[in-house]
């Protein structure tokens, strides 16, 4: 009874997203206040369906109702509740759900924060976010019917994927889906504002928060991800530029473009059009995303099944939204052109090359992703496209990316002197190669990109000090505490971002060129060496769980003689579906993680053991943690909230005015 | 400096720009590419050697052997028409297993395929569509040649 009562209100919250789809937008365009306020109790009852329909669901897990298809393929009896609870998503159908419900969490949020937007604007991007759902809703619903029953039921379920049994799991796809998604409003925003044909500063700082917080689930996402990749997957690689990571990357990309292309929109009313394209690129790349890790073309733990059917659907959607994005904004360009300009050397101008080389790095990760699918899909031989491509030609996109992201901060908007400036910043800029070179050299590993990476990360680091100093010394002779106050949360937010950045490349350049891996036979008593770590193996034993059965080798870790306590890496036997799986084991420490894995037992008893030893790999999510306080510094800024007052005092009396 | 001017740098900039990265994924595919083959056509010589390329196929049954070190292993991957015999040093996914599918990355060196990846499936039912494609190959020609 309740999983039907689940998918009849998911019919509900279809049929209340077409509602929302087109009444508002047919209120907007006859100026009636009525129709158009039909948006936001519609974006409010169907995130309330949604949500019944997602509890629905949870429960036949969490009941370990087996007669529902999706719970016996995904759980089972002897599950943990919380991965029961997890599981909903941890599969295609369940995970629609989740993407529809995020969607509609986002639509619920536009109408409670954005009451002092003009109604025929809201009206407008609520008829864009209605479209949006009712697709994927009716996409979930005709393809994907997560409610479908399984008659006669099973005794017992299938249990979800064990790589998915994971804290790091419980997590990864909410914040991901809120990231991908979240790119949808500064879309509806985008298509809302060319609709009216009203692009202009205020447009831009609507969307900007909106955009930014996006961003920030995504970074978090992603984050996540790795980092479940990395001590989940049992060999301590944190990105393998695969597919589905790809996918999750090139909205980043683009995203991040967008946000920098906002700035310049609100504060100097340039880029319009530019800003425009990237909100439509940067969703559609969300719903690419979409289409590569749920049609099926790829395979990897994230692609559960392969339906043709579904595929076409994304990919129809995907067709329809860029079409359509792409037309109207055809049929608006010409209302998008001038805006303040600037000079050759100005803020504008570095902004306008960062966006340009994100650009270009996000379309040469989209190639190197789609080539193989293409050759394939036209019969011309299968072949793929690994790492080694994706890094070749990403150091060198990056490189003058991050240079001038320190860079590009100490200039003024409008017009500045290069000369002048390029003299202030030329100390860091010369210490920074200095300390790269130096420090590459110190670490005994003098490769050329070992210390580019250390010269980068010194100029940011650097750079961004000098910067802060700078912005301190603006005011002379106010007091340290005013002078700090002075400070706006967006400045504090593009700076910790930035210097996240310093530190993110610091862990990826130490454990790419430093790192360091031994595969090795083991006895119990037997020790082995790596990086000045010792370990010695003191035996295997028992380690049942729940829904598994585990060996678990205890390994003691030795430093100079000193004990530095036992890593128990597992082998796990998931008993539903008799799958093996490595559970790492980690020493974390901040300047260097190490990591044991277990192999295979051999006949005699002895056991392969993978040792891994990957300094300031912690930085890496350091950094990302800095740019995701960075993005939420600068989403909380206060100059939103004190304009927004005044648009509400704008809006209330156009509509007064109206009236009258 | 006047407008056309600066608008003309500009452009000029991001075409030299494209121009360069366009020029930079070309090159890196032209490098890093990662053909793949049947064992079929590694047999017949269609592989190249001394290039990194993958093969896919079925871990035939009994060809797994570790050599005393333990980290090495030999096995063989077959599309059961052809068998091409694997090195491989290093730890194994814990979905590899004889008579189940396969999908190995590395270079040809004297008849023998030195491996360095051995790549992992996800879900113990799951075929790597490599390894799909090249069995379906091999008994597609096994099928023209009986007729």
């Amino acid at each position: 009874m309740i999983p039907e009562l689940g998918h009849f209100a998911l019919i509900l919250a279809l049929v209340l997203s077409l509602v929302q789809a087109v009444v508002p937008l047919v209120g907007a365009h006859r100026n009636s206040s009525a129709l158009m306020g039909v948006g936001r109790p519609a974006a409010q009852g169907q995130f309330f369906f949604i949500l019944f329909s997602y509890v629905c669901l949870t429960w036949a897990f969490i009941q370990s109702d087996f007669s529902v298809q999706l719970a016996a393929s995904n759980s089972h009896s002897a599950t943990p509740l919380m991965y029961k609870i997890t599981g909903v998503w941890g599969n295609h159908e369940g995970s629609l759900l989740l993407w529809a419900m995020s969607l509609s969490l986002w639509t619920v949020a536009v109408t409670v924060f954005s009451r002092h937007l003009p109604d025929a604007f809201l009206a407008r991007v609520l008829g864009v976010l209605g479209w949006v759902s009712a697709g994927f809703i009716s996409f979930t619903l005709v393809t994907s019917n997560p409610f479908e029953r399984l008659l006669p039921a099973v005794a017992d379920g299938r249990d979800l994927n064990p790589l998915l049994q994971d804290p790091g799991m419980i997590i990864h796809p909410p914040l991901l889906y809120m990231g991908y998604v979240g790119f949808s409003v500064a879309f509806a925003f985008a298509i809302a504002a060319l609709l009216s044909g009203r692009l202009d500063a205020a447009w831009a700082r609507w969307s900007r928060p909106w955009t930014t917080i996006a961003w920030v689930f995504l970074t978090a996402g992603i984050a996540v991800g790795s980092g479940w990749a990395y001590y989940e997957l049992g060999w301590g690689g944190w990105w393998f530029w695969d597919p589905v990571e790809n996918a999750s990357f090139m909205p980043w990309l683009l995203g991040t473009a967008l946000m920098h292309s906002l700035a310049v929109t609100e504060k100097r009313g340039a880029f319009r059009s530019w800003t425009v394209l990237l909100a439509i690129g940067a969703f559609s790349l969300s719903l690419l995303g979409t289409f590569l890790v749920r049609s099926g073309v790829i395979t990897s733990v994230h692609a559960f099944a392969t339906d043709p059917k579904r595929g076409l659907y994304i990919l129809a959607l995907l067709v329809i939204v860029i079409g359509f994005s792409l037309l109207l904004y055809a049929m608006r360009a010409n209302k998008l052109m001038g805006g303040g300009s600037f000079g050759l050397v100005s803020r504008e101008t570095s902004l306008l090359a960062n966006n340009v080389l994100l650009t270009v790095a996000s379309a040469s990760v989209l190639l190197g992703t789609l080539y193989p699918l293409f050759l394939d899909a036209l019969g011309l031989g299968k072949i793929s496209v690994g790492p080694p491509y994706f890094e070749a030609v990403f150091v060198p996109l990056m490189t003058p990316v991050v240079v001038l992201m320190a860079f590009g901060p100490f200039l003024r908007w409008k017009d500045d002197d290069l000369l002048a400036e390029v003299r202030r910043v030329a100390p860091a800029f010369v210490a920074s190669v200095a300390i790269g070179v130096g420090s590459a050299w110190a670490v005994d590993h003098l490769t050329w990109r070992t210390a580019l990476g250390l010269s980068l990360a010194a100029w940011v680091v650097l750079a961004s000090l000098q910067l802060l100093a700078r912005r301190l010394g603006e005011r002379a002779g106010a007091s340290a505490g005013s002078r700090l106050r002075s400070i706006t949360a967006s400045w504090w937010g593009m700076w910790l971002a930035h210097f996240g950045i310093g530190i993110f490349i610091i862990g990826v350049t130490m454990v790419g060129s430093l790192d360091r891996h031994l595969d090795v036979k083991m006895k119990e008593g037997q020790h082995a060496e790596l990086a000045g770590y010792t370990f010695v193996f003191r035996g295997a034993v028992d380690a049942d769980g729940p829904n598994y059965d585990a060996a678990r080798g205890n390994i003691e870790l030795i430093r100079d003689g000193r004990s530095l306590g036992i890593l128990t890496p597992e082998k796990r036997v998931y008993l539903a579906q008799g799958m093996p799986m490595t559970e790492a084991s980690l020493d974390i420490g901040v300047f260097r993680d190490v990591y044991v894995s277990l192999g295979e037992q051999l006949e005699d008893g002895a056991w392969i053991v993978s040792l891994y030893y990957k300094p300031f790999i912690s930085w890496i999510w350091m950094g990302c943690v800095l740019m995701g306080l960075g993005g939420v510094f600068a989403a909380a800024d206060r100059r939103y909230r004190r304009l927004a007052a005044r648009d509400a005092a704008a809006a209330v009396g156009g509509r007064a005015g109206a009236a009258a | 400096m006047k407008a056309r001017s600066k608008r003309l740098m500009l452009v000029g900039g991001g075409v030299a720009l494209l121009f360069a990265a366009v020029a930079l994924v070309l090159s890196a595919f032209q490098q890093n590419l990662v053909f793949f083959h049947t064992p079929t056509e590694v047999s017949e010589g269609k592989a190249p050697t001394g290039k990194t390329f993958r093969i896919g196929g079925m871990v035939e049954d009994g060809s797994i052997a570790r050599e005393a070190d333990g980290i090495t292993v030999r096995f063989a991957i077959t599309d059961t028409a052809k068998v091409i015999p694997v090195t491989y040093k290093g730890t194994l996914p814990d979905l590899f297993k004889e008579g189940k599918g396969a999908v190995v990355q590395g270079k040809l060196e004297g008849g023998v395929f030195r491996a360095t990846e051995v790549l992992a499936k996800h879900d113990e039912n799951y075929m790597p569509p490599e390894a799909a494609h090249a069995v379906e190959q091999a008994q597609k020609a096994a099928q023209t040649v009986s007729q």
